[in-house]
């Protein structure tokens, strides 16, 4: 186990976690501001990736596929909200789940009637692919980095947006006491709009993203959804720094886990008891995590302040 | 007089009710349960394209009968694929069923089609149960058992002189099953063995881990979406020039139009391929081709083979499905025009067949990649369960 091999699933762990934010951030804000339980968070993600691929394609263009798609997933988000979970704020939340997995079956069937069942071609552009080398033997793929700084980039704007604009304080605000901003003039259902359709976005962030290195298919949201929701349960529902910090847990955890449990459980083990424990433990080391942080802190570990 | 024609309107009458319902049991009845919703439904896409591309051969007649098909979707789960034959069988009154895509599902579904005394034609999975101590004789399959193609790809590999190979597949049963039967017959030594989660979608982390190995080779079993995933990453983290890559199941034709280039190169074990030489797979081919705008899948031409093998049971009774024994007898024989070329049946109702080596190589310019043969494996191979089947 060489120092650049942790450093670069490091690098890794840190590249999940970043997606899994893009994810979560726009979950945890719609819940924690909304009071929505969301399951169709993960169409979002899956009708960025097919938005962008389809553009990419029409275009040629990559950077266009990206905005288009990004426009949208924002418009589609939008369009979500007007139509059909309007009706739900003063429901209850199973009313609210049973809804949203509608919703899910619907977007996935309306993926595979426009672009069929399966899945679609979608590449890497020249200038993204190949390799860095960010130190003498630490090789990178470009694309990754790529990912890494994105997702960085997007959690500042939203930490900026949220906690310096007027725009995030109405947000707090209307998450805190929504007849009370009203009450002062607020158009609080536009607000709402607004910001169930930016969350939606960057889940088509994630999903535009992870694109062309994952599988462009119906119901392919589903597959990163559970792991969303363990790791705004593990931040604090409704805190975009528990997101952040969610995220970044759950990627390292995850990564490091599936890379380093087998061989360190085979120094204490016996090595056909290492084969079997360690990837049964690896992919439920998110979950143990997630039950520990609940046993010690409800809450999650960075409550939002409401 | 009139008393007369009135005695023979009564009996004409009379012979028309009771004719009736005869002529319309003169059909034969085909339930195809595969899937066909989510993810996974674009391979019952190809499998029902097939079966219809079958029945056009045949001019949807068979000995003479009209054919009925019932299609079913399973959802992949076993208890709605059994509840979807046994409507099949109570309602609709189906003379066979086919199909049948998970080996679970199989094993749901075999034994309720079996136990009610009708035929059931397998088009895909191959579990070793049936193969071994579960095996019936109204159950046959138009596929392969589940280790003969790992079985062939180890044999590839020992024969190569490869060693130092690293394994992986997806921590389920079938992900087993396949490095088991790799083992089977790969002597060499195995660097490590990694099973990653079911349905993963990203395996950087697993990349990571495998270069730093340094392996000689790398052979991997993930199906469907699992493999789009592996292949592209595999690519873009520059593996595919380091580590040659050999798999079972990962890539077929309908993965290569979604990754393309990322395939080039990539090994694979079968018993079928589009470029198989022979009349009834170029015709399959071709025409699947002209009608669909696409390249078949092994999983289409099993199910073609599992329809002209029901109407060549069909046709040796001279359309009599009453005689059940007849039809199983004329089974056996595997008489007729199969996309894999001639092959027979084994005691427990699986293909004796030859496996190919395949390569995913370049195609024309301007179309996918296509995969093509490079070697025969195994000649008129027998799965290994075949013993423990108590059938001679």
């Amino acid at each position: 186990m060489n120092f650049f091999l942790v450093l670069e699933q490091t690098l890794n762990g840190l590249q999940l976690g970043v997606m899994l934010f893009l994810m979560a951030a726009g979950l945890t804000l719609v819940f924690g501001i909304m009071n929505l339980m969301n399951l169709a968070h993960g169409s979002f993600y899956m009708v960025g990736a097919y938005l962008a691929t389809y553009f990419y394609q029409v275009t040629g263009s990559y950077l266009l596929g990206v905005l288009l798609g990004l426009a949208g997933t924002l418009a589609v988000g939008v369009a979500v909200e007007l139509v059909a979970l309007r009706t739900l704020y003063e429901r209850d939340h199973l009313d609210q789940v049973l809804a949203t997995f509608g919703l899910i079956l619907f977007f996935n069937e309306l993926a595979a009637m426009i672009w069929g069942r399966a899945a679609l071609y979608t590449d890497i552009p020249d200038y993204l692919s190949g390799h860095v080398d960010l130190l003498p033997g630490l090789r990178y793929p470009l694309y990754r980095l790529v990912i890494i700084v994105v997702g960085l980039a997007v959690a500042a704007l939203l930490w900026f947006v949220v906690a310096r604009t007027r725009l995030g304080m109405l947000i707090r605000a209307g998450a805190s006491n929504r007849a009370m901003v009203a009450a002062l003039g607020v158009n609080i259902r536009l607000l709402y709009t607004l910001v169930f359709g930016f969350g939606a976005a960057l889940a088509g962030l994630a999903g535009l993203m992870a694109g062309p290195i994952h599988v462009v298919q119906p119901g392919m949201g589903e597959l990163i959804l559970i792991e969303v929701f363990v790791v705004i349960v593990i931040g604090g529902i409704g805190s975009i720094r528990g997101a952040l910090a969610g995220a970044l847990i759950v990627g390292m955890v995850d990564t490091l886990g599936r890379a380093f449990l087998k061989p360190t459980l085979a120094t204490v083990l016996s090595p056909t008891a290492a084969d079997a424990a360690g990837p049964a433990l690896a992919s439920m080391l998110i979950y143990l995590l997630m039950a520990v942080v609940l046993a010690l802190k409800p809450q999650g570990l960075f409550p939002a302040r409401l | 007089m009139k008393k007369k024609y009135l005695h023979a309107l009564a009996v004409g009458i009379a012979a028309a009710c009771v004719a009736a319902p005869a002529l319309a049991q003169q059909k034969v009845k085909i339930g195809f349960i595969t899937t066909l919703s989510g993810p996974q439904g674009v391979i019952g896409e190809y499998m029902k394209n097939s079966v219809e591309l079958a029945l056009d051969h045949l001019g949807r007649k068979m000995a003479g009968l009209d054919v009925e098909v019932t299609y079913g979707d399973d959802q992949v789960k076993p208890d709605v694929g059994k509840q979807v034959a046994e409507e099949m069988l109570k309602k609709q009154q189906v003379d066979f069923v086919a199909g049948i895509i998970w080996s679970n599902v199989m094993l749901a579904v075999a034994p309720t089609v079996t136990d009610a005394g009708k035929i059931m034609v397998g088009t895909n999975a191959g579990p070793h149960e049936l193969a071994g101590k579960q095996c019936s004789e109204l159950f046959f399959t138009t596929s392969w058992q589940n280790d003969d193609t790992p079985e062939a790809m180890g044999k590839v590999m020992q024969d190569q002189g490869i060693t130092d190979v690293y394994l992986m597949a997806p921590n389920y049963a079938a992900g087993k099953d396949m490095l088991n039967g790799f083992k089977r017959s790969y002597k060499g030594r195995i660097v490590d063995e990694v099973y990653t989660r079911l349905g993963q979608t990203d395996y950087q982390a697993e990349l990571s881990q495998l270069r730093a190995k340094n392996p000689k080779a790398v052979f991997v079993f993930y199906p469907g979406g699992m493999g789009i995933s592996f292949l592209r990453q595999y690519s873009e983290a520059g593996l595919r020039g380091q580590f040659p890559l050999y798999s079972v199941y990962t890539v077929d034709e309908i993965s290569i139009p979604a990754v393309k280039h990322a395939a080039l190169g990539q090994y694979e074990t079968r018993y079928w391929s589009p470029d198989l030489k022979n009349s009834a797979n170029q015709k399959y081919v071709a025409d699947y081709r002209k009608k669909y705008g696409k390249m078949p899948v092994y999983y289409g031409a099993q199910s073609y083979d599992g329809i002209l093998l029901i109407d060549s049971a069909v046709r040796a009774v001279k359309g009599n499905l009453a005689d059940r024994k007849g039809m199983v007898a004329a089974m056996r024989k595997a008489d007729f025009a199969s996309t894999r070329g001639k092959f027979s049946y084994n005691t427990n109702h699986f293909p004796i067949q030859n496996f190919y080596l395949l390569k995913t190589v370049a195609g024309p310019v301007g179309q996918d990649p296509v995969m093509e043969i490079q070697k025969t494996v195994f000649t008129n191979h027998k799965d290994s369960y075949s013993k423990e089947c108590g059938m001679r």
